[in-house]
């Protein structure tokens, strides 16, 4: 039986990978899925200790994570459509009507 | 063999993810991130959760998966990180911060989680079977459960007003205008 620890470095790691993507990338569509990511890493990281308390609770969680995760990323890409529409660019950089 | 699954599994994830990072072409990030979401739906597998690891494949393997290939395609926007970086300092910022949250990280999940075998007998056979899940949801999670329903029900009523037909007075201005100035006179 791998130990849980395992799981959870690789969760640490995969979670700093999405957001090195959110802090670097610049392509708005990219910095969405680097927060899918990180979505994924934390929902790892409860199916290990769920594993390894033998409690279901965490399964039920990351059940309500993704079901978050899909209604997050359709009304992001909504929005990201509709900025697309007014702006031409997926470039957050060019995003910036509210800077005062 | 567990730990040849696990190690293999885990360079895949990361391997994706990471070539997801660095890609130039939002296709090619999309096609990397679903890579890595296979092997973490192999993962949930290992960790004696069947019943997750079908829902990752479904939802964020399918539908979302689609859903951001689809965006992509649909708005061209493959590569738009051609032009000069505004904020040229940012980018190694971000490095050093990301390899400090790493190193935080790692540390607290070599103090946090423990190397005991999980125990065994009658509940870990019983453990990540879809019914228990289901039993779970249905009662002690009912609230929560329904409270979902109507996340799911306002995403789908909100994709629907974002992206809906502009009507016959904003439709006649000009592509390139910003939406704001219909309402000046």
């Amino acid at each position: 039986m791998v130990p849980t620890t395992f799981y959870v470095l690789l969760s640490a790691a995969l979670f700093t990978i999405g957001v090195l993507g959110v802090l670097i990338r610049r392509n708005a569509i990219v910095v969405f899925m680097s927060v899918e990511l990180m979505l994924n890493a934390a929902n790892l990281a409860l199916v290990a200790y769920a594993r390894e308390r033998l409690a279901v609770d965490g399964q039920v969680l990351v059940f309500f994570v993704i079901t978050v995760a899909a209604a997050e990323v359709a009304v992001g890409l909504a929005l990201l459509v509709a900025i697309f529409k007014s702006k031409r660019t997926a470039d957050i950089d060019e995003v910036s009507m509210l800077r005062g | 063999m567990d730990f040849v699954l696990f190690f293999l599994t885990a360079a895949i994830a990361l391997a994706g993810a990471i070539a997801m990072l660095v890609a130039r072409n939002a296709i090619h990030s999309a096609l990397f991130l679903l890579l890595n979401f296979g092997a973490i739906a192999v993962l949930f597998l290992l960790l004696q959760s069947p019943f997750l690891f079908t829902i990752q494949l479904s939802i964020y393997a399918g539908a979302i998966m689609v859903l951001f290939l689809f965006v992509v395609m649909l708005l061209g926007a493959e590569q738009v990180e051609a032009a000069q970086d505004k904020l040229p300092w940012q980018q190694p910022l971000a490095l050093v911060m990301g390899a400090g949250l790493l190193v935080i990280a790692v540390i607290t999940a070599v103090r946090g989680g423990s190397n005991d075998a999980p125990p065994g007998g009658e509940a870990a056979e019983a453990f990540g079977d879809p019914a228990s899940l289901g039993e779970l949801l249905f009662t002690e999670y009912l609230l929560p459960f329904q409270i979902t329903g109507i996340i799911l029900l306002v995403a789908v009523i909100g994709v629907v007003v974002l992206n809906q037909q502009r009507t016959q007075a904003q439709s006649e201005e000009t592509p390139g205008e910003r939406p704001s100035s219909s309402v000046q006179p």
